[in-house]
């Protein structure tokens, strides 16, 4: 079939990353064609204020350099203006009369500044600050004038101010709103700013109205006028004359060729213009009357346009909530949503001035509506989240204010990198990610070389945050304040399972309960997965999600189990194993700890240790060797090495202790029982402890047990490990049994609702504990559907170990090859 | 020149799965796909030195188990970001019997 032809007006980025997205769905599908006015390929425009200031080259921020264009064929013609559209005839034709027909056409016009319609605006030293160009004029004016002055204190105003400054520029900036950066900040917080901007050295004068630019001897602008409220004139030394005022959507184009137009060119939520064979993405749109100049929420317009170019025709744009971050070095502040309130509005006010600390956040109703932060930025990312996903926060209400740390719900973990919370104010050479030894300037190289602008690129590219993940949190941080106002976090709710597919956690879950699916292959098919057998990211995520939904009908799949858990042992840095057999509630006899001591001889097992969960560790042990270790020991296989069930710590009770009021050892072994075998979504830890002492430690468990006199009390979602989070009060119950059902319908609503990889204490931050006491404490015949679900998928579990022992299939696994 | 060894028969290996070789130079990892064909690496991988056999097998592709770099089966490179290569070995396929040359 011949290719279909697309055509691009515009060259920059959300156009370009548009292509991008539509080469990996369809890379076959069209003859493409780019057209842009710039002589440059397609490069990062936000990091022109970086190249101002000096701290990063022209070169560094190309984004998609020629080799790009020509390895993907694509036609580029760099340096001309397109400036008809026949519609009837397909075409476009450029000022140098270059012509381009289209079967398809993508407008990425993008915008270009409002220039005040004033006197003198065209003369030599006045420009405005979009391209290369403008920054290369700023960069050549500073090396021959002195006196800047930046009209426009938003955003891109402060940023060309502080690039002057830092060339050794006298900079005023001028502004016609009472405070900076209006559209962004409160008062409060603008005032903050406007006083660390003048300790760098920057002017102000607010409240003030250009008149006139007058022309100097030199022909050059040499001096602003002002007209001020009162009708005085009042003037300022100008030999260069930056007009930061705003962008407007370029329509010009499109309203020639009789496209609809309003703010910018009107699309609907697939990107697709009033002419079907049309359509646009970026800064020159309109979309549900608005015309975003962030680059984050192109990229979403980018990845559904792409889709819809693509045939898939399955992607929905539905509008974005932006997000502020200011990139002047060593200034932290941000914003996000309605950050000034209004009627039906309430506000939480934090205000240290001394301290240079401003938090302001907006609420309405359970949700946050707003935010605004100066001087300490490092949870804007979380409420960013919260705002996006609009979670309630009724829960977390008292805490909001001091951030996600109290309330420990966003952050994975919070070990790993001393304690440091704050990415601004970290030298280059911090340690941000302690699993993979990556350092802050790594990360922010990394982004500005490459280009990124999600947490996945950068992880990609430097591995930081990829492994255990309690630096996330830092490195988004980082992120956010190279990027600035490209920042988008993650969308949690709707975050890829991993690149094989587009379809989150949720949506395959309920794809495997909804069409009962039972095999990998199977789901992958239904999904449309984009590779033939996943990856080993989803396919232990699918596999945990079959065998628990459809436990005795799905087949648990070996090869897309993670080596621990195929071997039931855990491999060690050297590729031997550990062994850890199961001791009922921490409990063993003289007989297992002779079989213990004598296989530790007999197989020279280096090194022998109690685990964390009071079980005996035999470490270094070659593969081949297990099933051997296993036949000897003759114990059950104590699961240290997989996501399901661990351990049930316990302390000794009453069965001995003087202060003991339940039989913990007992309740403990009983537990224990109960839940051998079980997989979960991430591993299982419970302690029980027979008085309120707490010896076992439970308030630090996924299900804590303690023993009170007139019964027990349960907590939940308690975690000792990479983020240390107390365990919550569950409910009071004066039984074993009624323990045993309620901890048994909890674990099984975490195992049905949690996300692969979701400890407790993650799943119950997501979905609230409310959420989970209505179905399992308030509910009895919910608390007892979930008890018996559990039941039915653990009855008749076979011990894992005792196969490899008596199974030559199974044992296979563990066997080395000769060569005949 | 090459001398085949007989290794096992492909039902051996599980699919998407690999089964270890002992030999001379150390030991090799032999991997199978979803569609049956049969890849042979240095069982050490190029990072840290991680058993590449004990990893996940996707593609042409094994994620090693120790840090998750992913190494193609074909030439035994790993994947970008990471740099390194695992040596690979010749393998074959007759008849459902697996042939390797050292």
């Amino acid at each position: 079939m011949k290719k279909q032809k697309l055509v691009m007006v515009g060259n920059g980025m959300a156009g370009c990353r548009t292509l991008e997205e539509l080469l990996k769905l369809a890379p076959d599908m069209y003859d493409i064609t780019v057209f842009g006015a710039e002589p440059h390929p397609n490069y990062n425009r936000i990091m022109l204020s970086p190249v101002l200031a000096g701290e990063t080259k022209f070169d560094d921020i190309v984004l998609n350099d020629l080799a790009w264009y020509r390895d993907n064929g694509i036609t580029l013609h760099a340096g001309k203006q397109v400036t008809k559209i026949d519609r009837k005839a397909r075409k476009v034709v450029a000022s140098d009369g270059t012509e381009a027909s289209y079967d398809r056409l993508l407008l990425a016009t993008g915008s270009s500044p409002f220039i005040l319609p004033v006197p003198g605006k065209e003369l030599p030293g006045v420009i405005a600050y979009r391209d290369i160009a403008d920054t290369e004029a700023m960069i050549e004016a500073a090396k021959h004038h002195s006196h800047a002055v930046v009209i426009g204190a938003g955003l891109l105003g402060l940023e060309a101010a502080n690039g002057l400054k830092l060339r050794g520029m006298d900079v005023t900036v001028v502004h016609l709103a009472d405070w900076i950066m209006e559209r962004q900040l409160d008062k409060t917080a603008a005032d903050l700013l406007q006083a660390s901007l003048e300790a760098k050295g920057l002017k102000f004068l607010l409240g003030k109205q250009t008149s006139e630019l007058v022309q100097g001897e030199s022909g050059r602008v040499a001096t602003i006028r002002f007209k001020d409220g009162t009708g005085n004139h009042a003037e300022l030394a100008a030999d260069l004359v930056v007009m930061a005022v705003g962008i407007r959507p370029s329509t010009a184009l499109a309203e020639s060729a009789g496209i609809h137009c309003e703010r910018g060119i009107v699309v609907d939520d697939t990107l697709q213009t009033y002419d079907p064979k049309i359509y646009a993405v970026g800064e020159c749109v309109a979309h549900r009357g608005i015309a975003y100049g962030l680059v984050a929420p192109l990229f979403e317009q980018a990845k559904v346009c792409a889709n819809h170019l693509a045939h898939m025709g399955i992607g929905r744009y539905s509008g974005s909530v932006t997000s502020t971050k200011l990139k002047v070095t060593g200034i932290d502040v941000f914003s996000a949503g309605n950050f000034m309130g209004g009627e039906g509005y309430e506000d939480i006010v934090l205000s240290d001035p001394s301290a240079g600390i401003y938090k302001r956040l907006v609420i309405k109703g359970d949700l946050l509506a707003g935010a605004v932060l100066y001087g300490d930025t490092a949870d804007g990312a979380w409420y960013f989240q919260l705002l996006k996903d609009q979670q309630s926060i009724a829960e977390i209400r008292d805490h909001l204010m001091f951030g996600s740390h109290h309330v420990g719900a966003y952050h994975t973990g919070d070990a790993g990198h001393a304690g440091v919370s704050q990415a601004a104010a970290m030298p280059d050479t911090a340690e941000v990610c302690g699993c993979n030894g990556v350092c802050k300037g790594d990360i922010v190289k990394a982004i500005k070389t490459h280009g990124l602008f999600t947490i996945d690129d950068v992880r990609k590219h430097t591995k930081a945050s990829s492994s255990c993940g309690s630096c996330t949190g830092l490195v988004e941080q980082i992120l956010a304040s190279t990027v600035g106002g490209a920042y988008q976090p993650a969308d949690t709710k709707d975050k890829p399972v991993c690149g094989c597919t587009d379809h989150s956690h949720g949506v395959v879950r309920a794809a495997i309960r909804d069409q009962h699916l039972l095999t990998i292959p199977a789901t992958m098919r239904c999904l449309e997965w984009r590779t033939p057998n996943g990856c080993a990211t989803c396919r232990p995520t699918i596999n945990y999600y079959l065998i628990s939904s459809w436990p005795k009908e799905a087949e648990d799949d070996p090869q897309s189990r993670f080596i621990n858990e195929r071997a039931h042992a855990n491999i060690q840095r050297d590729g031997t194993y550990s062994v850890v057999p199961r001791m009922w509630g921490g409990l063993t006899t003289p007989d297992e700890l002779r079989r213990i001591a004598n296989v530790a001889e007999k197989f020279a097992i280096p090194t022998v240790k109690m685990t964390g969960g009071a079980r005996i560790d035999l470490l270094g042990i070659k593969k081949a060797d297990l099933p051997l270790v296993w036949a000897d020991l003759g114990m059950p296989s104590g699961h240290a090495y997989g996501k399901s069930i661990r351990t049930v710590k316990t302390c000794v009770g009453a069965e001995h202790c003087r202060f003991g009021t339940q039989l913990s050892m007992t309740m403990g072994v009983k537990l224990e029982k109960m839940l051998y075998g079980m997989w979960a979504p991430h591993k299982v830890k419970l302690a029980v402890s027979g008085c309120p002492r707490n010896c076992a430690e439970a308030g630090i468990k996924d299900v804590g047990v303690i023993g009170v006199d007139s019964g027990y009390e349960l907590y939940v979602a308690g975690n000792g490990g990479i983020k240390t989070e107390v365990a919550q009060f569950f409910c009071k119950v004066t039984s074993d049994e009624e323990v045993l059902e309620y901890s048994a319908a909890f674990l099984q609503l975490y195992r049905e609702e949690a996300f692969y990889l979701e400890r407790t204490c993650h799943y119950i931050a997501r979905v609230g504990l409310d959420h989970v006491k209505k179905i399992v404490v308030e509910d009895a015949a919910r608390r007892k559907e979930l008890y018996e679900r559990l039941l039915f998928s653990l009855q008749d579990y076979e011990d894992p170990w005792a196969a490899a022992v008596t199974q030559p299939a199974v044992r296979r696994e563990y066997e080395k090859l000769e060569v005949l | 020149m090459e001398d085949w060894k007989k290794l096992c028969p492909l039902a051996d290996i599980p699919r998407l799965g690999s089964r270890v070789v002992k030999s001379a130079a150390g030991d090799i990892a032999v991997f199978r796909t979803a569609d049956d064909e049969v890849f042979a690496l240095h069982d050490k991988c190029p990072h840290k030195g991680g058993p590449l056999s004990q990893g996940i097998v996707a593609g042409k592709v094994v994620t090693c188990p120790m840090h998750s770099w992913k190494i193609q089966l074909e030439n035994g490179e790993a994947m970008a970001p990471d740099v390194g290569c695992a040596r690979s070995f010749a393998v074959k396929l007759e008849a459902d019997m697996v042939w390797i040359t050292l």
